[in-house]
């Protein structure tokens, strides 16, 4: 492995962590957002209690990913900020909004007006801001952002708004309420645990709907993605991800919630790693590679090193965390 | 606006406004801690009950400061592209230490706000050092970043020194000169509230020893303040002359020469007219040494000048506002030892009153030197190497981005200010927060 790659991976990785965690945190904001019926205070009650805690621990993987990559690939930074310009600032307005909301609605006046109005804001962000970002995802994908020969000019400030990119920020959405979903039925029990598990299982179908309409489509618009998932990097995890989601569906189903989890985490996972394998060796197809837009290997050494330093004091505490908060209720 | 002066409008404001967030992310956590640590040790429940406030008030602030420190790690790549393009692998790796610093912070933060029922009291305690401790590294990471943008050690792009942003000269002086102005700033933000509650006889018993604690650290910091003052003023002579020249409103080169407080300046005559002098004093806050020669503006090109009046003012606002807040340390401490004050003793209205409007001159002092040290270092993003203006980003969106970041920074700003008011009226409920 050489530097770059291993700085790939560890983006990667990082956005896996992201997707999982704070794809759970948006989900949590969007079954807010959905909360309906007798049981919608407790719901909310429930989303709140299990977000609480971590919330914040949990976005910054995207601060890591960021740093990562205009650390490990500039020129590729380079090119997804101008690019994506819009996109970016209007999803920062989101998740701006989204935690202050969160913590407004925690600590401040206690009143039906004041929760009402916070709860809308978080739920609006909640909503936005994944497409947003599973738009940006899909930009990228798309082969519409081009870099001029000598790196300067970026051209592709349409892209993150293409109907396939659009289409993977709905798909985005979906899966991080799925996640949210899954994750509660642990967290809760009784009715409020049924309800979460009905949100799953009727989230879940739009999920698989939205893949079956998603694979075609990204074989006709994005033929070079199309044909990465399909290699044989890429499509042995995919096929590992696929599985992972019926036994999401199973656990669901049969309610082993734990299993649910386990294998929603994994599904989450092998999917986004399965995307990212399928990119490589590019980084924004068809003009930025990874070797290409890489830092020099003094820098990506570097950060490497800082890594396994970094995780001794990082895993023990997240696991302080999770173990305080996430073990039985 | 052209995108150059828009980036740079959206940029002061999300800076300004991260930075008073970002400050009590440090400075608060230090006061919630050891006042869960008095408590522990004494048995004193005020002091508990002191403790479990803060927190519900680190709680929210510190959440607007981790999504504005987000807005702002994109921030620095959408409006400075060509910065971070060219400067990424070599600030990244000190960014990414930051990365892990923060990510500690968020984690015993969580453990710190929701494990008071969950965790015992030393695992708590142990959270709570863990918060104050990443949050100072954080700080630290960050301004060696800035530190590098000031004084680049001399090749560092050419050769991309991963760690360059700690051989950079000024870069232990920040830290310690920006850690210890968020101990001042929070310390006497804190005592002012502390005092207005008490001239206002607001319920709580707390509130006293607040005022002690929070004006211990305060005043600690500001006394150290004035020595890391000193020795920033002497670096910066060597390694930014021109920004010294610019704070100072030094025009002419000098021997012996006079510092000017406030004055007009004229940036096109190259004059400062109306200020107050007094001779000598500039050439020993910058060399040591009365005789000494400072190089005034005039010697250097003009289009290497910064806007004089903006740093030259926000240069004495600093320390302005630093020197009344060492003085009323001062003022504190004779009190104190002179009236042999018990802790409990009640606080003379007079002292108070000065307290409060104290109170704000720490944040005042924090933002005006942070001012000195980015608008000082115009035209340069990177001091000598790359020029601000070729570094913004052309998006023709930056300027609404500027006034969308303008009207949510001051829309959140609002909310805050109406929450901490919320926040001082309301008993903490055992069950912290309530969703």
């Amino acid at each position: 492995m050489t530097p770059a790659l291993l700085m790939a991976a560890l983006v990667a990785l990082g956005l896996c962590a992201y997707g999982v965690l704070a794809g759970a945190d948006f989900g949590g904001g969007i079954l807010d957002a959905l909360a309906r019926g007798p049981r919608r205070d407790a719901q909310r009650d429930a989303i709140a209690r299990a977000m609480g805690p971590v919330w914040e621990a949990n976005h910054v993987w995207l601060i890591f990913v960021i740093v990562l990559l205009f650390t490990g690939f500039p020129r590729a930074f380079y090119a997804l900020v101008e690019a994506l310009f819009v996109p970016l600032h209007l999803a920062l307005v989101g998740i701006t909004l989204r935690g202050g909301a969160f913590v407004f609605r925690a600590y401040g006046p206690p009143g039906p007006t004041s929760l009402r109005r916070w709860g809308r804001v978080f739920g609006i962000a909640s909503v936005v801001t994944p497409v947003l970002l599973g738009m940006c995802l899909g930009a990228v994908s798309s082969g519409r952002i081009r870099v001029s020969l000598d790196g300067e000019h970026i051209d592709g400030a349409g892209a993150w708004h293409s109907p396939l990119a659009l289409v993977i920020g709905l798909f985005a959405l979906s899966l991080c309420a799925y996640l949210a979903a899954v994750f509660l039925t642990v967290e809760t029990d009784g009715e409020v645990r049924d309800d979460f598990r009905r949100h799953a299982l009727e989230v879940g179908t739009v999920v698989v709907a939205l893949s079956a309409a998603l694979i075609p489509w990204v074989f006709v618009a994005a033929p070079q993605l199309g044909a990465g998932l399909l290699s044989a990097r890429a499509l042995p995890v995919l096929l590992v991800g696929a599985l992972a989601a019926l036994a999401s569906g199973y656990g669901l189903y049969r309610r082993r919630f734990r299993l649910a989890r386990s294998a929603t985490v994994v599904q989450v996972t092998c999917l986004l790693s399965g995307w990212a394998l399928a990119s490589a060796p590019y980084l924004i197809y068809p003009d930025v590679t990874l070797a290409g837009s890489a830092a020099p290997d003094a820098t990506l050494t570097a950060v490497l090193w800082t890594v396994p330093p970094g995780l001794a004091l990082l895993l023990p505490s997240l696991w302080w965390l999770f173990r305080v908060f996430k073990s039985a209720p | 606006m052209n995108p150059l002066l828009a980036a740079r409008a959206q940029m002061e404001v999300s800076l300004a406004f991260h930075m008073v967030f970002a400050a009590i992310g440090i400075g608060l956590p230090l006061l919630m801690v050891l006042a869960e640590a008095i408590g522990l040790r004494t048995g004193d429940p005020r002091w508990i009950a002191l403790a479990r406030r803060q927190a519900r008030v680190t709680a929210v602030l510190f959440a607007i400061g981790a999504v504005s420190g987000t807005a702002l790690s994109f921030e620095l790549g959408l409006l400075w592209p060509r910065f971070m393009r060219l400067a990424g692998p070599v600030i990244g790796p000190t960014f990414a230490l930051e990365g892990y610093a923060f990510f500690l912070e968020a984690i015993f933060l969580g453990l710190y706000l929701y494990g008071w029922e969950r965790l015992s009291p030393r695992a708590h305690l142990l959270a709570g050092a863990g918060v104050a401790l990443t949050g100072l590294a954080s700080g630290i990471f960050v301004v060696a970043v800035n530190a590098w943008m000031q004084c680049p050690p001399p090749a560092s792009l050419v050769t991309l020194d991963p760690w360059a942003t700690f051989r950079s000269a000024p870069w232990i002086n920040m830290a310690v000169h920006s850690s210890l102005s968020c101990y001042i700033s929070v310390g006497f933000a804190v005592a002012g509230a502390a005092a207005w509650s008490l001239l206002k006889k607001r319920p709580g018993d707390w509130h006293r020893p607040a005022l002690s604690l929070s004006l211990t650290m305060a005043s600690v910091a500001a006394a150290l303040q004035l020595v890391s003052g000193d020795r920033i003023a002497k670096m910066v002579a060597v390694t930014q002359p021109v920004k010294l020249a610019a704070m100072e409103a030094h025009f002419d080169t000098a021997r012996g020469a006079a510092i000017a407080l406030g004055g007009l300046v004229d940036q096109d005559a190259g004059t400062l007219r109306g200020a107050i002098t007094v001779p000598k004093v500039l050439s020993v806050l910058a060399y040591g040494d009365p005789d000494a020669t400072v190089r005034g503006l005039n010697d250097f090109p003009r289009d290497l000048w910064p806007r004089v009046a903006i740093v030259h003012t926000a240069f004495d606002v600093m320390v302005g506002a630093g020197t009344f807040l060492v003085a009323l340390s001062a003022a504190w401490w004779l009190w104190r030892l002179r009236t042999r004050a018990t802790p409990d003793a009640p606080v003379p209205p007079w002292l108070l009153r000065a307290l409060v409007f104290a109170s704000p001159l720490g944040f005042v002092a924090l933002e005006a030197g942070w001012l000195v040290t980015e608008a000082g270092r115009q035209p340069w993003t990177i001091q000598g190497v790359l020029r601000t203006a070729d570094a913004a980003t052309t998006s023709p969106y930056a300027v609404v981005t500027f006034a969308a970041f303008s009207a949510l920074y001051l829309f959140l700003g609002a909310v805050v200010v109406g929450m901490l008011r919320y926040l001082a009226r309301t008993p903490v409920k055992s069950a912290e927060p309530h969703p």
